[in-house]
């Protein structure tokens, strides 16, 4: 082995410790961020007892998950019961590994150890954990694995309740995959790249895609909130028919494997809306990104990174607490009827235009986004207003009654 | 025979076989009129799922139990099953005297036990021939309105959590304690009230109990207001409420249905414009009527209902003349403490009152009020002593459980909940 790869080795190991220890921590305050918030919306406090703020309420939390007993139904299989879990919060911690959090840092060390020898490495290190060719592709990959671990954990359980909610999230994760995949694609157009790193790249030197591509960003927000099971799309879990769904049957560590799991999905997919659509680890109006690497500047680009990814998280939150949740088969209609058409009509629109633009020889900047903004008005006024009217999603019109 | 074994759990309902003889159909695949014939079973597709939903169950308010027979998620037959919350509440009545039974009845319907007491002692004052006090009559209204603001309350909340809708839940309750204040202010209890006595009240209002209820008065039509915007033309909440648990005017009445689940379907029909009881007809309100009788306008009737109960309130509170609460009566009313240990008539009447009670004439009586359930009903049979042969309450969430199964069977499955949610029963009004 040389030196070289040494260096690029030990350095990808501390990346993936500091990277998923990190999305671990974050996990932990998301739920207290979650409490919290929902106390506020709420009116009440939420957990203000553990530590200041009730900061520490998830570290509680985790010890009275460890120490609980670990129940297993006595029909039920119990590898598949155990391996369920894991199956949920794997996939999710992976995602997180080709989400670039910061510019690149200069790293350079020369240092000599006895038995394993010398570790060289000089250069920029990329901020992420893995760089892979693929990219986006990985996350749409990876995300679908999840589907696995609930269909398996529905079912394994031996429950009624828990495979009815099984069933619906494969169903409705199956789903709201294509719309996601297909929202994504609308991206991919504009960046001529699939990896993320690539993607944080143009939106720096050109312009944020959320503006060009409103719509796609609309959609993908919808789909990710079905593809992470959140309200109003948390249909595997409805607590009001289905006890607790897929996990009714779950306890202790097994529970909070599938708990954490589904945070860290909400912070993968806040953090891919910041990605893909609002320029990554980019601070607006800066041009940082020409200049050399430094230590100063990745601390910063880190901040507005995280900054967008919490915001993205607090709207989660916000939408949680806000809305009623969707039947099954409006769910269904939703993904099936409306956003999979509308995001293949919207990729033929976007290839229009881009084509246009093209023809007409506008580069990609300020003005090309502007335009493609202005195209995308009228779609984003037509996509609401076929929800809006209901018959497509809920099968009748939804009338505005009031009482005399 | 893995099919028989499973869907053998001691399930039925009674029936009858083609020769007329009763039977008992068990729950499932042959008992289902829409299923396929006994002798498919084991088919592909045929098999029908039966689900358990309560006793404790996160939607099944109170300890009701609804088996439910699923084709898919379509919901094919639902049979509630009701008792597990059985006190034996009106038995226990015929070995009380009158006023004794009244902490009975805060326990019936217990999300608003004050209107429970006033009806009981109407019941008991009919049976008796006692004309109350006009200060009484304001003061039960006003404990009849509160009761309905807390009760809808409830019921706003517990809704919008089965649709899930969390926040208007914390709202609403937050809304209700303020008024559990004034009710504990007044009673001295949040909850067993125990308001009324027969011929009056257990109290007259504490001194700071009018600007507290005119405080709670001005607010609850903001915080109402709140969840309506939050709700009344949220998409998702329209699309799971309007034309699900469609009853028809002509059903509604067939089933007896009353309160908002009667006039949600147009049935223009309150115990307290009809049949008008404590001088309902002197007030100025309106009794909102719905059209479509589907759970969006049982939803919309009941928020409104509050809007017209806080009217009424400020009505009752304008008009509230002074003097006695109870009547005059030695023989129903207990004497001061200070008369009883220092006069000697008091003293007897007071004995003669706790140790016989007081007698009602031989007869029957029903009085019905409305209730922010339904018609709530109290019926008494006297034989002369002072204990009822027969105490019967009609309680409205039994009656418009009834039509559950109808308004529900050929919806989804997360629909049964919104319709069970619409219904708005109370277990221990239901079990007694």
């Amino acid at each position: 082995m040389t030196p070289e790869l040494k260096g690029f080795l030990l350095l990808a190991a501390i990346k993936v410790v500091v990277g998923f220890g990190g999305l671990l921590l974050a996990v932990a305050l998301v739920t207290w961020l979650e409490r919290r918030q929902a106390g506020f919306h709420q009116d009440r406090l939420g957990p203000n007892r553990v530590g200041p703020k009730g900061l520490f309420q998830p570290i509680a939390d985790g010890i009275k998950n460890f120490i609980k007993e670990e129940l297993v139904p006595a029909d039920a299989d119990k590898f598949l019961f155990l391996i369920a879990p894991a199956l949920v919060f794997t996939p999710a911690l992976l995602l997180f590994a080709v989400i670039p959090f910061a510019a690149p840092l200069p790293v350079s060390f020369d240092f000599e150890l006895p038995v394993v020898g010398r570790f060289v490495h000089d250069g920029v290190m990329p901020m992420m954990v893995a760089d892979l060719p693929v990219g986006l592709l990985f996350v749409l990959a990876i995300s679908s694995i999840g589907v696995y671990g609930i269909v398996l954990a529905g079912w394994a359980s031996n429950s009624k309740y828990s495979f009815l909610g099984g069933l619906r999230s494969s169903a409705q994760m199956v789903s709201y995959e294509v719309a996601l995949g297909l929202s994504v694609i609308s991206v991919f157009i504009l960046a001529g790249d699939v990896t993320l790193s690539g993607i944080v790249e143009n939106q720096q030197q050109k312009l944020w895609y959320v503006f060009p591509l409103a719509l796609g960003f609309a959609l993908f927000v919808v789909s990710a909130l079905a593809e992470t099971n959140r309200l109003p799309f948390d249909l595997p879990e409805a607590e009001s028919e289905l006890v607790f769904g897929y996990h009714t049957e779950y306890s202790a560590m097994k529970f909070a494997m599938f708990f954490l799991g589904e945070y860290a999905a909400l912070i993968t997919m806040a953090a891919l809306m910041a990605t893909l659509f609002f320029g990554g680890w980019d601070i607006p109006f800066t041009t940082w990104d020409e200049s050399e690497p430094s230590l100063l500047k990745t601390a910063l680009t880190f901040g507005a990174f995280a900054t967008k990814t919490v915001f993205f998280v607090f709207m989660y939150i916000w939408i949680r607490w806000s809305l009623p949740r969707f039947r099954y088969d409006q769910l269904m209609a939703l993904g099936w009827k409306v956003l999979l058409p509308a995001a293949l009509s919207y990729l033929m629109l976007l290839s229009g235009a881009i084509w246009a633009l093209e023809q007409l020889g506008i580069e990609q900047g300020p003005l090309y986004g502007f335009i493609l903004c202005i195209v995308n008005l009228p779609a984003i006024y037509a996509l609401f207003w076929v929800i809006d009217s209901g018959r497509l999603v809920f099968g009748q019109r939804l009338q505005r009654r009031t009482m005399n | 025979m893995v099919e028989r074994r499973t869907l053998d759990v001691g399930l039925a309902t009674a029936g009858i076989d083609a020769e007329g003889r009763p039977v008992r159909v068990p729950l499932g695949l042959s008992g289902s009129p829409l299923a396929p014939a006994a002798d498919e079973e084991g088919g592909v597709g045929s098999e029908h799922l039966l689900l358990n939903i309560g006793p404790q169950h996160p939607a099944t308010h109170g300890v009701l139990r609804l088996v439910v027979e699923l084709d898919g998620e379509v919901v094919v037959r639902v049979i509630p099953h009701i008792g597990y919350l059985h006190s034996g509440f009106e038995k226990l009545g015929e070995y009380r005297f009158y006023n004794q039974i009244i902490p009975l009845t805060d326990r019936t319907d217990y999300l608003a036990p004050m209107a429970n007491n006033v009806c009981l002692a109407m019941g008991a004052e009919k049976l008796m021939g006692i004309e109350i006090t006009e200060r009484c009559k304001v003061l039960r209204v006003i404990a009849c309105e509160m009761s309905r603001i807390i009760s809808h309350l409830v019921w706003l909340g517990t809704t919008a959590i089965d649709l899930g809708a969390f926040t208007p839940f914390l709202w609403t309750f937050q809304e209700r304690e303020r008024i559990y204040d004034l009710q504990e202010a007044w009673t001295g209890a949040r909850l067993t009230t125990s308001l009324t006595r027969v011929g009056g009240l257990l109290a007259d209002i504490p001194a700071a109990f009018e600007a507290g209820l005119r405080a709670s008065c001005e607010r609850l039509p903001k915080v109402l207001d709140e969840a309506e915007r939050m709700l009344t033309n949220n998409a998702i909440w329209c699309a799971r409420t309007q034309g699900i648990g469609v009853i028809s005017a002509e059903d509604a009445i067939n089933f007896s249905l009353s309160g908002p689940m009667l006039r949600a379907s147009g049935v223009a029909y309150d115990v307290r414009k009809d049949r008008p009881y404590l001088d309902y007809e002197t007030y100025d309100f309106d009794v909102p009527i719905g059209e479509n009788g589907d759970v969006y306008d049982r939803y919309l009737v009941r928020v409104e209902e509050m809007r017209q109960s806080v009217r009424i309130i400020e009505q009752a509170l304008e008009r509230l003349p002074d003097g006695p609460i109870n009547v005059d009566d030695p023989r129903v009313i207990l004497p001061p403490k200070t008369a009883a240990m220092t006069d000697m008539e008091a003293m007897i009447f007071h004995f003669k009152q706790v140790m016989e009670g007081v007698r009602a004439p031989v007869g029957e009586a029903y009085v019905a009020i409305e209730n922010g359930k339904g018609e709530l009903g109290t019926y008494f049979v006297s034989d002369g002593t002072a204990k009822p042969v027969r105490w019967r309450i009609r309680p409205p969430s039994f009656i418009n459980l009834s039509a559950l199964p109808k308004m529900a069977e050929g919806h989804l499955l997360a629909d049964l909940i919104a319709i069970n949610a619409s219904v708005d029963i109370v277990m221990g009004e239901i079990d007694r």
